[in-house]
């Protein structure tokens, strides 16, 4: 496939193709800096994660922001979000967002400065 | 090393903006991983006359490419740098990008001060906090960062640095200036 395919020729599959061109989910007002992590748990009433999804639970084995996902995986923002969605709906992954306090701004100033 | 349970992974956004080609790549490529980013938008209607959608009228959406900066600071603590689209008629996008940003980096080009009006006017009115950095390019001509202040009607409480975007310790200067402006407006805002 690969000797005749290149990113050229554009998507094999058009992304919303890979969320049955569904364009809303529950992953909509996931922010790009969400943090997300698998929960680990067993899929449960009959849902079966695509590929995609299976990629995105191997990835989010430690916690990833939304953006990185979306980089990692080269789908569309909003294909992702979908995607994050069904996933949050049945529990596979969980979504995290710490606000900073001062003690990690400071952090973040000591880490800048060293770099 | 053991940060403990309450050690949460913790990620946090700053925003560089200014107009377009003020230098906003080359500051995050001088100090940060780049990594690509494609989001499909709703076409608004500031697209009509640009997008050619001839054919395709059923199309309501576009694919924008965008790069973002990553920076990491520790395991489990990550700063990512978003430079906002410099064309106007993606300005629906900058309401994503800022919602809980820590602060934006406005780039100046002193031959060209007005392009980050906007910038500066979003900023102003959302509370964010920002700084405005000035881009010191070649052959342009060298101002003080107070005049520059002075030329953009800007608090007295923004700081306003000169900076070559090209190096590395220079960018680095920049967003520690930023957050520790952003850590200034947090701890006042607690008082």
């Amino acid at each position: 496939m690969t000797q005749w395919m290149d990113e050229e020729a554009g998507p094999v599959v058009r992304p919303y193709a890979l969320i049955g061109g569904r364009t809303r989910s529950s992953g909509d007002e996931l922010d790009l800096i969400a943090m997300v992590t698998a929960t680990g748990a067993v899929t449960s009433s009959g849902f079966v994660p695509g590929p995609e999804q299976e990629r995105i639970l191997s990835l989010v084995t430690t916690a990833t922001s939304v953006a990185d996902v979306a980089s990692e995986l080269d789908l569309p923002l909003g294909v992702v979000r979908v995607l994050l969605g069904d996933l949050q709906d049945h529990q596979l992954i969980s979504i995290g967002r710490a606000s900073a306090s001062e003690r990690i701004l400071k952090e973040v100033i000591n880490g800048l400065r060293a770099l | 090393m053991d940060f403990g349970p309450s050690d949460e992974p913790v990620a946090l956004k700053i925003l560089i903006a200014g107009g377009f080609g003020v230098g906003k790549t080359t500051l995050v490529g001088a100090i940060s991983e780049i990594r690509p980013l494609r989001t499909e938008e709703v076409l608004s209607d500031r697209g009509i006359g640009i997008d050619d959608v001839e054919g395709v009228e059923g199309k309501t959406t576009t694919t924008v490419a965008m790069d973002f900066g990553r920076i990491t600071i520790r395991e489990g603590l990550v700063v990512y740098l978003f430079g906002t689209p410099g064309q106007e008629r993606f300005w629906f996008m900058w309401d994503e990008l800022s919602y809980g940003a820590l602060g934006a980096v406005v780039l100046a080009d002193t031959r060209r001060l007005t392009d980050c009006f906007p910038s500066i006017d979003y900023f102003e009115q959302r509370g964010t906090p920002f700084i405005v950095a000035v881009n010191c390019f070649d052959g342009a001509e060298q101002y003080e960062a107070e005049d520059v202040r002075i030329a953009l009607d800007l608090d007295p409480d923004v700081p306003v640095l000169l900076c070559d975007v090209r190096r590395r310790a220079s960018a680095k200067n920049v967003l520690v200036t930023l957050v520790e402006h952003s850590l200034k407006v947090l701890t006042a805002s607690q008082r």
